[in-house]
Parts: structure tokens; C-alpha cells; sequence
């Protein structure tokens, strides 16, 4: 997605995301998920723009950018930083832990050659890890965008990762 | 309505998600319009139905056929010899003939299902489905035949503690918050459910919605409140677009809104979706949260039950307290106290995972022992390898080694011995499992997740966290146990909040309980788990090693020299311990070894 795109679409965005959730502080979280879904991160034009949106002083409703930036920075599934096109979650939880997510965890650093928190150059992965994701039966597990796979083993990665493009 | 000849449940719960079970619904349907079954046969998608170990699960009715394992590429054979010639394809039927959920077949017949009842029973996703099961019939009672006060006493007389993890008497929380003359009142459902290793509430929410929401009206209606949210954490996208189903469907039957059931009782729940923070499963993180600010707790007093959400009275437990309610109300107090020791009644769900036989949930009356659950449900450890501990009550929790297997489960006895209940995740480590890197790895966590608030939990587990590399890594000092000790003391307490209060808990336990595998780290340099990279070597015994050269082509620093059909050697200094020798060996001439 090209920056003049993302431009273009934050307000829209934005009004949308207010429409649904509402316009009430307590509604900042959902209103960030939502911004953080459609445009993978949340860059600081978006928080620029929720504050204008938003902040309302005949109804009672005054919002900071450093409020806003404090919440999109405090919850890990808010993202701050721009993320490549896919982005692999690892549950690094300890039932993973301890059913080869090591060795899983080994295998991606080397097959991508980052490190986690990193995104490679070509802008195709980031690899980020994650609190458990409640599927600790078919560890160790990895969400690939949205798509979550179990029991993965180092072998299998090339075939999962050869999925996206 | 149409009527279909067959009906496939296929279970798109996350674990067969993650196998692909979407892929088989939709493989599913295209080979029915191909075949001309679409209008005989139906498929529908359900919460769990089986163990999901092996593989995308479902049921055929009616004949109660459960299929698993079964991949994309099978469906074809499948509908042809199930649908279209009425042969049930016996290599791939879980168990017989019968719909049985495996984890309530006989190997586990010492559990006991009240909050789990339901899961994989019935369509969470249809109201009439939970009414079949006397669903909402409790919410009738309560709001029909008896006063708010009657139900208070009746959850207490039942004994039923929280089972979030503190264990604080559920009747006796609603009354304090009742007691307090304040409005509006609030009640929250903590779904955080964050602890590693569990995911009972999970289950709970996917497989049995109306319990937690029938269990939070009969506390509002209790407490006084007319307002409800349930604080789901974002990594259950499913549970959230469940819940929000069942409310939908409560309110168009009246159950949920206004004037419930002619009672001239109003009460409506509302789910909120967390964003990621494990902190947000503490109390005051969670309102906080609610409210759209940053999840860091507060200092209590006041309790929620005083000042809560929006500073009103709150009162918060968790999914599997609310879902224990409408059964206790139901049946008495007496028959639920009845189940469990003196002090920990009814039941609790653990979610075992690990190097155990068996993976998945459970749900047992309180004071069975531990070897019960890892070994007679649990099926013992894997590969028949030897017990080393179980780690019980999450990342705050502690790891009982082999002397405490015989140890009642229950929040007193627990706690004596340094674990605790917590949410009820269960971790079974074998002998394979180096307790220091399992310590380290905890801490890293909390570590982790400490929301940064106070300093003794942000600093203290950072420091506590670097004292625990130093050791793993081979560089611990004489007198770092000591320091260990002293900081995992002082953060427990100094913190805030639980999170920091339990964070040194995992040290403290393995501290105590294998003090011997730290001395080895730091005094010998050695790692007796043959796990912490810097303290192993990787060996060939030279009477084995047949010189194939398959290992030194393989690794990657070429440290193995020697030559052709000779016996090969590694280098020390140039081997990065990556283990690839060893695996790709066919003599098993390679060992770790660590002296």
C-alpha cells in the first residue's frame, strides 16, 4: 500500500471506525483495533487524525495525542511501527515452550534472517512474538496473518511460508 | 424448514482451525454440490468435539459417527462411501459408533463436568440448543421465586470460591458489592484469559456462551446491576463473535434487555475485546481498560466491589465462576457443595499440557491429588519418559517436583507448598526439562508483560530476569542464589499488583524445590537437563561413529572433523551447538553431554 494511498484512506477510516464503536473515550481501544486491522499499523497521522475527529468539548470529550499514542504503544496487538505484508505471530507461551517452539523459533530467525520485533528488507515479513493463543494442545503455533497453524515442526515451514506472497 | 437426511458438525474450534478445518467444511461442500447431496446432507460448524490431537474432528448424524484426521484430500472418498453408499470409513472413526467426547470417555472417568457440560454438546450458536439443556431455567428461578438476598446466601452457602485464581468466596464478593448504597452497578466478566497453558475459558465461551451470560444476569440481578461487560481477550476472535451471537439471541428472547421475563428486572451485557496486555487480566487493569485507558492496575483499597468501573461498584469474576452459577442455583447449594474438600468446593477446569499423554481439559472435583490428573487422566508422560514437575497456576504459579504427586488439588494446599490454583493451567515437564531455563523462561515473561507502573515489578523482574541468563548462559557467580533470593522477595513484596506479587514465584518454587540444578549451573557449570546451550557439548563416540561423513557435511560451522570411515571428532570451540549433527546421524553415534 503506497503512503499517498493510506493518506487518502485514514479519515475515512477513522469516521468509520468512530461510527461503529461510537464516540466515547471508552471506545479508543476498539476505534485503534480497528485502525490497526485495516491499515496494519497505526501511524502517527492516524492518531493526528482520531484526535481531530474525536476530541469534542461540548460533549465532554478531550483526548491527547500523547493519551492516544500511550494506548496504541501500551497493548501489543497495536502496532506503532509499520509492519511488512505478512506478519508471522509466535506464540512463545510456555506449553509451546516446551514442545520444540525453540527449535520453531530458531528455524524462523534463520530461514527469514531477523530477529523477533524485526521486518525483513524486501518488506515481506515481520515476525513479531505473542502471548498465548490458547491453542497450547497443537504447539507450537504460529498465526500467520490470520491464519493459525499447530503443531508445526522447522520442516514445515517452507511449505507455510511458501503460502504467501 | 428443510429437512436434511444427514447433518455434518464439524468442529472449527482453534485447534482444528489450525489443522485446516475450514478447508474440510469447504472441500466438504463442493464434493456434496458435486455429488447432488447438498439439499440431503447438511454441514454445519461447531465448537470442540473431540480431543482435536489428531486432526480436523467431525460428527455424522444420525448415526453418531466421529470421524478425525481427516484432511481435505480425503473428503472425496469420504462423501462417497459415507453419503452416497452409507459406509462409515472405519480407518478414520475416533471412537466407535457412539458420539462421545473423548475427554469424558472412560480413561477420564474421574472427571466431573458442570462448568464443561455442555461444550461440544451442543451448537453454541443456537439458543434452543442450551434451553434443551435446562438452560436459563436457573435465571427464571432467581429473578421469579427468589429475592437478591436469597440468591447471595445461596451462592455462598455453596462454597463456590473464584476460580480466576485468588479463590475469594464468590457470595461473599456479590454482598459486599451489594451492600454498598451507590448507583449505577456494574458487573464485568474477566475473559483475559492470558495465563500460557490455559484455555478452559476458551472452551467455555466458544462451546457454552449462555452459561457465563445467564451466571452474569443472576449476579446482576443479585448485586443490583443492569449493566454487563465481558472483557475478552483479542486472541479469541472466535469466543468474541460467539458471545455476540448469544447476547443477540438472549435479547430477541427476552432473556437479556429490558423487563426480563416480565420480572421488571433489566439487565444487558455488552462484550468488550482486549488489544494484548496480560496485565489486563488483573482487576483493576481490566476497568481500566474497559474505560479505554491503558491497563495498569491501581492500588486497592478501594475494591472494585466499592469503586469500579467508571468509580461505580463493580463486581468482577471470571468466565468459570459466572458458568458455575446457573447449575448452583439450579440444584442447590448443597448438591454443588457436596463435590470437593472442606474449603474448595465443586469442580475446576485445568487445561494440562506439556510432555504429557494426553493434552487438553479437564474438569475434576476440587481435592483430587496430582497424580490422578497427570497420570490416570493425563495418561503419564510422553514417550515414557520420567515425571520431573508439573507447573500449576500459570506464569505466578509454582513447579512441584515427584514428592508432591500425591498432593490434593485445592487452593489451600496448593498454596502451602508455594504453587497455586491460578486459572487452572497445568504444565507436565519431563526429565528432559531444565528447571533454571524454565525459571528463566517465566520470568521472561512476566518480565515481559509487567505494565511498567511500579518499580519494584518493573525493574525487579529485569534484574531477576539477567541473574537468571547469567546462570543459563554459564556465568553465574557464588552468591547469586542469594541474590536471587533477595530481589524474588522483595518484588513479592513491594509490586502493586498480582502480577508483580506472583512474578517471582516460578524462582522462588524452583529455588526450593531444585536448588541442585542451580548449584550445578553455577558451580559446576554444568546443565544436569542437558538443555542450557553454554554449559552442553555435543560428543561422538568413536566405537559407534562409522566416518559416513553425513555430520560434517551438515554442519553449518564445520566444526566435525576426520576422516572418511574414521572415527569423526567436534571442535568445542568452533561448535555452536545447533544439534544437527545429531539428528541427522543414522548410528546415534552423537550425544549431548555436560560435565
Amino acid at each position: 500500500m503506497t503512503m499517498e494511498l493510506i493518506e487518502r484512506d485514514i479519515p475515512a477510516i477513522i469516521r468509520n471506525a468512530i461510527e461503529e464503536h461510537g464516540a466515547a473515550k471508552e471506545a479508543l481501544i476498539p476505534i485503534l483495533s480497528e485502525i490497526n486491522r485495516k491499515l496494519g499499523y497505526i501511524p502517527h497521522e492516524a492518531i493526528a487524525e482520531l484526535k481531530k475527529q474525536i476530541q469534542s468539548p461540548e460533549d465532554d470529550i478531550f483526548v491527547s495525542e500523547s493519551h492516544l499514542y500511550s494506548l496504541a504503544s501500551f497493548y501489543h496487538m497495536l502496532s506503532t511501527k509499520e509492519l511488512g505484508r505478512h506478519v508471522i505471530r509466535f506464540c512463545e507461551s510456555a506449553p509451546c515452550h516446551v514442545m520444540g517452539g525453540r527449535e520453531l523459533l530458531k528455524a524462523i530467525t534463520s530461514t527469514l534472517e531477523i530477529k523477533p520485533g524485526e521486518t525483513t528488507p524486501d518488506n515481506k515479513w515481520s515476525f513479531i512474538t505473542t502471548s498465548c493463543l490458547g491453542v497450547c494442545g497443537v504447539g507450537p503455533v504460529i498465526l500467520v496473518d490470520e491464519d493459525i497453524y499447530g503443531n508445526v515442526s522447522p520442516d514445515q515451514l517452507p511449505t507455510i511460508l511458501a503460502k504467501y506472497d | 424448514m428443510t429437512f436434511y437426511r444427514s447433518h455434518v458438525l464439524v468442529c472449527v474450534d482453534p485447534e482444528c482451525l489450525a489443522k485446516g478445518a475450514h478447508d474440510v467444511v469447504d472441500a466438504l461442500q463442493d464434493e456434496l454440490i458435486v455429488r447432488g447431496l447438498i439439499d440431503e446432507v447438511q454441514v454445519l460448524e461447531t465448537s470442540r468435539i473431540g480431543a482435536c490431537s489428531s486432526g480436523p474432528e467431525m460428527m455424522v448424524y444420525p448415526e453418531g459417527v466421529h470421524y478425525a484426521g481427516l484432511m481435505t484430500d480425503d473428503i472425496p472418498y469420504l462423501v462417497d462411501e459415507h453419503f452416497l453408499k452409507g459406509r462409515p470409513v472405519q480407518k478414520w472413526i475416533l471412537s466407535g459408533q457412539k458420539a462421545v467426547d473423548e475427554e469424558l470417555a472412560p480413561p477420564r472417568q474421574k472427571e466431573v463436568r458442570i462448568v464443561l457440560r455442555n461444550c461440544g454438546q451442543i451448537d453454541p450458536e443456537n439458543i434452543e440448543d442450551y434451553l434443551a439443556e435446562d438452560g436459563y431455567q436457573a435465571l427464571g428461578k432467581a429473578i421469579c421465586e427468589m429475592a437478591p438476598d436469597e440468591v447471595i446466601e445461596v451462592v455462598k452457602a455453596s462454597g463456590l470460591r473464584g476460580r480466576g485464581g485468588a479463590g475469594f468466596s464468590a457470595g461473599k464478593k456479590w454482598e459486599l458489592c451489594r451492600q454498598v448504597e451507590d448507583s449505577p452497578k456494574y458487573i464485568t466478566c474477566n475473559a483475559d484469559e492470558g495465563d500460557p497453558g490455559a484455555f478452559m475459558n476458551r472452551r467455555v465461551l466458544e462451546g457454552d456462551p449462555h452459561s457465563v451470560l445467564e451466571g452474569m444476569i443472576i449476579a446482576g440481578y443479585a448485586i443490583g446491576a443492569s449493566y454487563g461487560y465481558i472483557y475478552c481477550r483479542a486472541e479469541y476472535p472466535l469466543a468474541v463473535s460467539t458471545l455476540n451471537i448469544a447476547i443477540q439471541q438472549a435479547r430477541s428472547m427476552g432473556l437479556l434487555g429490558e423487563d426480563i421475563l416480565g420480572s421488571g428486572f433489566s439487565f444487558d451485557i455488552e462484550v468488550r475485546m482486549g488489544a494484548g496486555a496480560f496485565v489486563c487480566g488483573e482487576e483493576t487493569a481490566l476497568i481500566a481498560s474497559i474505560e479505554g485507558k491503558r491497563g495498569e492496575p491501581r492500588s486497592r483499597p478501594p475494591f472494585p466491589a466499592v469503586k469500579g468501573l467508571w468509580g461505580k461498584p463493580t463486581n468482577n469474576n471470571n468466565v468459570e465462576t459466572y458458568a458455575n452459577v446457573p447449575q448452583i442455583i439450579l440444584n442447590g447449594a448443597e448438591w454443588f457443595s457436596k463435590l470437593g474438600t472442606e474449603k474448595s468446593k465443586g469442580t475446576k477446569t485445568f487445561a494440562i499440557a506439556g510432555d504429557v499423554k494426553n493434552t487438553g481439559l479437564i474438569e475434576v472435583p476440587l481435592g483430587i491429588t496430582l497424580r490422578e490428573v497427570i497420570f490416570d487422566i493425563g495418561g503419564g508422560i510422553k514417550d515414557d519418559k520420567g515425571y520431573k514437575a508439573v507447573q500449576i497456576g500459570g506464569p505466578m504459579g509454582g513447579t512441584l517436583p515427584a514428592e508432591y504427586l500425591d498432593r490434593q488439588i485445592d487452593y489451600e494446599s496448593l498454596l502451602q507448598v508455594g504453587a497455586m490454583m491460578g486459572s487452572g493451567g497445568m504444565i507436565v515437564m519431563d526429565e528432559e526439562t531444565c528447571m533454571v531455563d524454565i525459571a528463566r523462561y517465566f520470568m521472561e515473561f512476566t518480565q515481559d508483560e509487567s505494565c511498567g507502573k511500579c518499580v519494584p515489578c518493573r525493574v525487579g523482574t529485569r534484574r531477576i530476569l539477567d541473574l537468571l541468563e547469567r546462570i543459563c548462559d554459564g556465568k553465574g557467580v557464588d552468591g547469586d542464589i542469594e541474590r536471587l533470593e533477595t530481589l524474588c522477595d522483595q518484588v513479592r513484596r513491594n509490586s502493586l499488583c498480582g502480577l508483580g506479587q506472583g512474578a517471582p514465584n516460578p524462582v522462588i518454587s524452583t529455588l526450593k524445590h531444585f536448588r541442585h540444578e542451580y548449584e550445578a549451573h553455577i558451580y559446576e557449570k554444568r546443565c544436569p537437563a542437558k538443555v542450557c546451550r553454554a554449559l552442553i557439548r555435543y560428543e561422538i563416540n568413536p566405537e559407534v561413529c562409522t566416518g559416513c561423513t553425513v555430520c560434517s557435511r551438515n554442519c553449518p560451522t564445520e566444526a566435525i572433523s576426520g576422516e572418511r570411515r574414521k572415527p569423526h571428532t567436534i571442535d568445542p570451540e568452533v561448535c555452536i551447538r545447533c544439534g544437527i549433527c545429531m539428528q541427522v546421524c543414522n548410528f546415534n553415534a552423537i550425544s549431548v553431554v555436560s560435565e
